[in-house]
C-alpha cells in the first residue's frame, strides 16, 4: 500500500532527496511543506542573483510543473505548528492535520544574529533567502551598506552589492578574511582583490552597537569609536541548525537533530537531512555532504541499505571572481612541513602541508586549476617523496623549473617607483635599457636611479636582470635571510613603493619562501612596517625579540633587568627612594649605574615585571627603553646650571630632546649626548647623535660609535637655538628610520649613503621629516610599562601551575 | 594511557608565541603557532638553558632568545649546525582549550 511521506522544508537536500525518490518511482504519496512561499531553488546561486549575473527563475531547481508531474502535493508559505508522533500527524499553521507514515525534516538552518544593541532595527537583515537578496538588490547605487562577517556568505553579499554600485564595508572580527578556510597569506590576497573592487574591509574590528534613527538603521559603531554609516546592515556571521520543531516534537537533538548513518532520527519513522542534522558530532554547511545525505535518506525510505559516511572535504570557491581552494587539514597536528609557492605577478599563492611524505592539506589562491590533483593526493594519501621538489608546481611540472627569484621585480608595473630619492620608476629604467644601458653605471648616468642614497641598487640590478635576461648577471647581494632572495634595501623599497602595510602583504609581494618568516626577517619587517606606516600598521609583539616584547633586558639566567627613565640623567631623592624600595621589595640582586647615566636593576624575575613597573610608575617614572632598538638615553653634563665653563643649558636641552624622542623605534639603538662646552664631558662626539654647545649656539653631529667600532661624530650643522637643534635631530632621526637597514647604527648607515646625502636631505626636507616623525610619535610616545602593567600583566604569569597536580 | 589535563584557553597564548607552565619538575613552555597548533617543550635550550618560551616562534620552530639557536617544536632538535635536543611532551587543542598529558609530565621526574 502506498505510504504517506511528509517533507518539511524545501531546501537543497530535500530537493535532491525528492528527485532520487521520484526517479526510482518510490511508492510514496508525498507532501512538501515549506515556510518560504516557493519550492526548491539553488540557494548557492543567490549570490549570482544578487550580483545580477542570474535571475531567480534561472536558479529554481523544481518548479510547479515538476511537482505536478510527479504528483507531489505542496504547502508553500506554510509553517508546521505541531507534530504528534504518537498519532503520526503534522498540524500546519492553517489548521490542516496531515497524517504520515514517514516524516523527513529538512528544516535547514537559521542565520545567527549577534544580539548587538539595535539588531532589531529596520534595515538589519541576514543573508539567507530570496527576500534578503531582494532587500539588497532594492538598495540601489549610491547607498551605503555594512556587512558584518568576513566569511564566505558575507563576502558574497559584499561583492554582489558592490557590483551593483553600492558602497560596501565589510567588518570582520578576526585578523584576516575567511580564517576558517584560508591562512593569512591567502586572506591578504583576497582582501586585496576586494579592495580593488572598491569594497572597504575592516579586520580585527569589533562591532559595538547598531545605531538607528526613528527605528531605522543609520550606522554601525565599532568599539574603537569608528562610526560606519549605512542604509542597510547585513549580518552574515554564521548559521545554526534549525532544530526548534524537532526539539518540540521530542526528538533527540544536540547542536543539530541527531541522526544515524541511515539519516534516521531517534524516532524510526522520522528522518532528517541537510543543515539541520548532526551526524557523529558534525554539522554540515557545504552542499556535497548534503547531497550524500539526501541520497542515503531516499534509499532508507525505499528500504534499501545505505550508509552516510563523512568524507574528506575540499572547499573550492569563487569569491568575487577570485579562485580559492582549501582542502584537508592545514592547521593542526605534529610532524608537518610546509611547501609554499608565491607568484606575486599573477597573485598566486599555494601552500601544501606535508606529513610523512603525504599531502595533508592544501590552500590555493588565484590559480586553482590543479586543485583536483592536489585533492586526490590528499584523499588517496599518495606518497609524494619522489616528486617533492616540484610537487608545488602541480601535475604539469613534475621535473619542472625552480622558482624564479626575480618574479617579484618582474611583476612590478612600469609606474612602480624604484628610486625614491630621484623619483625614478621601473618604466624609466626599462626605457634607459632599451636605449642602450647595459649595467648599473649606465642606468645610473641615464636616469640617476640609485645615484643618491643607493639603497635601491639591488632593485635596479634586478630590473636590469629581468629586462636583459641572461645578458646581465645580478651581483650577489646578501638577502635578509633564507626566507627571501631580497636584500633589506629591496624590501624597504617594495614596502614603500607598493604600499605594503602588513606582513602577509610583504611575504606575498616579495615572494617569501616560508609561510611566516623567521627570527631574522620578522623583527626587521615589523620595524620597516611600523616606521613607514605608523597609522596603518599594528605593531606585532610576536615579531619582536623578547626584550622589546617584554620591555626589559633578558639576562643569561632568564631574569630581566629594569631601567627606569631618568630624563637627561637627572633624578631626585624621591625617585631614588622609590628605586631603592623596589630593589628591596623584589629582592633585586644587583643595582648598577649605567654608562648612559641611569640605574639598572638586574635580576628581576619575569613574573615580577608588571608589579615593579607599577611601583616605579607610581613614583612618576616610566620605561627607560634600555632594551630597545629605539631612543635609549640622552646623556648630559650639568651645563650652565652649575659648571663654570658651560655655555648653554645642556641638561635642559638633553631633557627636552629625551621628552621629544622617547618611545620612538629606530633601526638600531639610538644614543644621544649633549655637552655644555667643547670639553665634552657628556662624551657627545661618540654618540649616534651628539650636540656640543658653544657660545654662538649648538653643533649637531652624527655617526659616532663607542662599541665594537669607535668613531667620532661628523658635524652636520650648527644652529643658533634649542628649537632648531631639536628639529634637526628629529629630522635626522626620521631620515634614519625611513632609510636605514634594520640593525645598522647611524654610523653604518652613513657609511653607505654618505654624510653629504644625509645633510642634503635634512636641509631640503627638514620640516616634512619632522612632521612624519611627530605623526609616528603620536602613537609611540607612550609608556609601555604602564600599558603592560595595567592591561597585560597576566601575560607575565605562568599559563598554569601544575606543581601540585603532578606531585599527587 | 594518556590522561589529559586542561591547562588554559588557547586564546591565552598569543599566536606565534608561548607561555610557561610550572610543574613540580621544572618549567614547560607551551607554544602556539600561526596555524593554532600547540607544542609543549622543556623551557630550557640545550645550549645554555635559555628560556625558549621567550623566543620568536616561526613556522614550527622557536629561536632561543639567548643565542639564537633554532629548536624544532615538533622534535625538540636543534636545527642547522647546532646539536642538542630538548624534551617534548604531548599537547593538543580541543574545543579551544589547551590540553597536556599528565602521565608525561609525571614521567619527567623519572627520566
Amino acid at each position: 500500500m502506498t505510504q504517506k511521506l511528509i517533507v518539511i522544508g524545501a531546501g537543497m537536500a530535500t530537493g535532491r532527496m525528492l528527485e532520487t525518490l521520484v526517479e526510482a518511482e518510490a511508492d510514496y504519496d508525498i507532501t512538501l511543506i515549506n515556510g518560504e512561499a516557493r519550492g526548491n531553488y539553488n540557494r548557492i546561486m543567490l549570490s549570482p542573483v544578487l550580483s545580477g549575473d542570474k535571475t531567480y527563475d534561472e536558479i529554481v531547481t523544481h518548479d510547479d510543473e515538476w511537482y505536478k508531474l510527479y504528483n507531489i502535493k505542496t504547502r508553500f508559505g506554510c509553517f508546521v505548528q505541531n507534530i504528534d508522533r504518537a498519532k503520526r500527524t503534522v498540524t500546519t499553521d492553517a489548521g490542516e492535520v496531515l497524517p504520515y507514515d514517514k516524516l523527513v525534516f529538512g528544516t535547514g538552518s537559521n542565520p545567527f544574529m549577534i544580539p548587538l544593541p539595535g539588531h532589531d532595527l529596520e534595515g538589519v537583515i541576514a543573508y539567507r533567502d530570496l527576500e534578503d537578496t531582494q532587500r539588497m538588490m532594492d538598495l540601489g547605487p549610491a547607498h551605503k551598506c555594512v556587512v558584518i562577517g568576513g566569511g564566505l556568505l558575507g563576502l558574497e553579499a559584499a561583492a554582489g552589492m558592490a557590483a551593483r554600485g553600492i558602497d560596501v564595508t565589510v567588518v570582520h572580527i578576526m585578523g584576516h578574511l575567511m580564517e576558517r578556510q584560508l591562512d593569512e597569506a591567502a586572506g591578504y590576497l583576497l582582501r586585496k582583490a576586494l579592495v580593488d573592487k572598491r569594497i572597504t574591509v575592516k579586520c580585527t574590528a569589533n562591532s559595538k552597537e547598531i545605531l538607528g534613527d526613528s527605528g531605522k538603521v543609520k550606522a554601525l559603531l565599532l568599539d574603537d569609536g569608528t562610526e560606519l554609516p549605512c542604509n542597510l546592515l547585513v549580518m552574515a556571521v554564521g548559521i545554526r541548525p534549525n532544530i526548534k520543531l524537532a526539539q518540540d516534537a521530542g526528538l533527540a537533538v544536540g547542536r543539530g537533530i541527531h541522526v544515524d548513518d541511515q539519516m534516521v532520527t531517534s524516532d524510526a519513522d522520522v528522518l532528517a537531512v541537510g543543515e539541520c542534522v548532526e551526524h557523529d558530532g558534525a554539522i554540515f554547511g557545504l552542499v556535497a555532504p548534503l547531497y550524500d545525505q539526501a541520497r542515503v535518506a531516499a534509499q532508507t525510505l525505499m528500504g534499501e541499505d545505505a550508509q552516510f559516511v563523512q568524507k574528506e572535504l575540499s572547499t573550492k570557491l569563487k569569491v568575487t571572481g577570485c579562485d580559492l581552494f582549501s582542502a584537508g587539514d592545514f592547521a593542526d597536528g605534529e610532524g608537518r612541513e610546509d611547501i609554499v609557492f608565491r607568484d606575486p605577478g599573477r597573485g598566486v599563492y599555494r601552500r601544501l602541508v606535508i606529513e610523512e611524505n603525504t599531502v595533508k592539506g592544501a590552500v590555493m589562491y588565484g590559480d586553482t586549476a590543479d586543485s583536483n590533483w592536489f585533492f586526490g593526493l590528499i584523499r588517496d594519501k599518495t606518497d609524494i617523496s619522489d616528486m617533492r621538489d616540484t610537487l608545488i608546481f602541480g601535475p604539469a611540472y613534475q621535473g619542472g623549473t625552480p622558482l624564479d627569484p626575480l618574479a617579484a621585480v618582474a611583476a612590478l608595473p612600469r609606474d612602480a617607483e624604484i628610486c625614491g630619492c630621484n623619483g625614478i620608476c621601473k618604466g624609466q629604467i626599462e626605457d634607459a635599457i632599451a636605449n642602450g644601458a647595459t649595467d648599473l653605471g649606465t642606468v645610473r648616468s641615464a636616469t640617476k636611479a640609485s645615484g643618491s642614497c643607493g639603497t635601491c641598487t639591488g632593485l635596479v640590478e634586478q630590473v636590469l636582470a629581468v629586462t636583459l635576461g641572461d645578458e646581465f648577471v645580478v651581483p650577489a647581494a646578501a638577502a635578509i635571510c633564507g626566507c627571501t632572495d631580497m636584500t633589506h634595501e629591496d624590501v624597504r623599497r617594495m614596502i614603500k613603493s607598493q604600499r605594503l602595510m602588513s606582513m602577509p602583504a610583504v611575504w606575498q609581494e616579495c615572494g617569501w619562501k616560508t609561510s611566516c618568516g623567521c627570527h631574522v626577517c620578522r623583527p626587521a619587517l615589523n620595524f620597516y612596517l611600523l616606521a613607514d606606516w605608523p597609522l596603518e600598521y599594528q605593531d606585532d609583539p610576536q615579531s619582536r625579540f623578547i626584550n622589546e616584547r617584554k620591555h626589559a633586558n633578558i639576562q643569561k639566567d632568564g631574569t630581566f633587568s629594569v631601567v627606569p627613565r631618568m630624563w637627561g640623567g637627572i633624578t631626585t631623592p624621591d625617585e631614588l627612594r622609590a628605586i631603592a624600595n623596589a630593589a628591596d621589595k623584589y629582592m633585586v640582586p644587583t643595582v648598577k649605574v649605567t654608562g648612559g647615566q641611569r640605574i639598572d636593576l638586574l635580576g628581576v624575575r619575569g613574573e615580577d615585571l608588571p608589579d615593579i613597573w607599577a611601583d616605579l610608575n607610581a613614583a612618576g617614572m616610566v620605561s627607560g627603553h634600555a632594551y630597545s632598538k629605539g631612543l635609549r638615553t640622552v646623556k648630559t653634563c650639568v651645563g650652565t646650571d652649575h659648571c663654570r665653563f658651560g655655555t648653554q643649558d645642556s641638561t635642559g636641552l638633553g631633557i627636552k630632546l629625551e621628552k621629544e624622542l622617547w618611545g620612538s623605534w629606530t633601526p638600531h639603538k639610538l644614543k644621544l649626548g649633549v655637552s655644555g662646552c667643547p670639553r665634552n664631558c657628556a662624551e657627545a662626539t661618540c654618540k649616534d647623535i651628539g650636540v656640543i654647545c658653544v657660545d654662538s649656539g649648538y653643533q649637531v653631529s652624527i655617526g659616532g660609535a663607542a662599541g665594537m667600532d669607535v668613531r667620532e661624530t661628523e658635524l652636520m650643522v650648527q644652529v643658533a637655538t634649542e628649537e632648531e637643534a631639536i628639529d634637526v635631530i628629529k629630522a635626522v632621526t626620521q631620515l634614519y628610520r625611513e632609510n636605514a637597514k634594520y640593525l645598522d647604527r647611524i654610523y653604518k648607515w652613513m657609511g653607505k649613503v654618505g654624510h653629504d646625502w644625509i645633510k642634503e636631505r635634512v636641509e631640503a626636507e627638514g620640516p616634512a621629516l619632522v612632521d612624519r616623525f611627530e605623526l609616528s610619535q603620536s602613537i609611540y610616545r607612550q609608556d609601555p610599562w604602564a600599558e603592560h602593567a595595567q592591561t597585560k600583566a597576566d601575560r607575565y604569569q605562568p599559563l598554569a601551575n601544575l606543581s601540585l597536580e603532578a606531585a599527587e | 594511557m594518556t590522561d589529559w589535563i586542561d591547562i588554559a584557553s588557547l586564546e591565552n597564548v598569543p599566536k606565534r608565541g608561548a607561555r610557561m607552565v610550572k610543574t613540580a619538575f621544572g618549567c614547560v613552555a607551551v607554544f602556539r603557532t600561526a596555524e593554532n597548533e600547540v607544542f609543549a617543550l622543556d623551557n630550557a635550550c640545550p645550549h645554555k638553558a635559555g628560556p625558549l618560551a621567550e623566543g620568536i616562534v616561526h613556522g614550527k620552530s622557536v629561536t632561543c632568545p639567548l643565542h639564537n639557536w633554532v629548536i624544532s617544536l615538533e622534535t625538540g632538535e636543534a636545527q642547522g649546525a647546532d646539536e642538542g635536543r630538548v624534551a617534548t611532551y604531548p599537547a593538543r587543542v580541543e574545543n579551544g582549550r589547551i590540553l597536556l598529558d599528565r602521565v608525561f609530565l609525571k614521567a619527567r621526574v623519572a627520566a
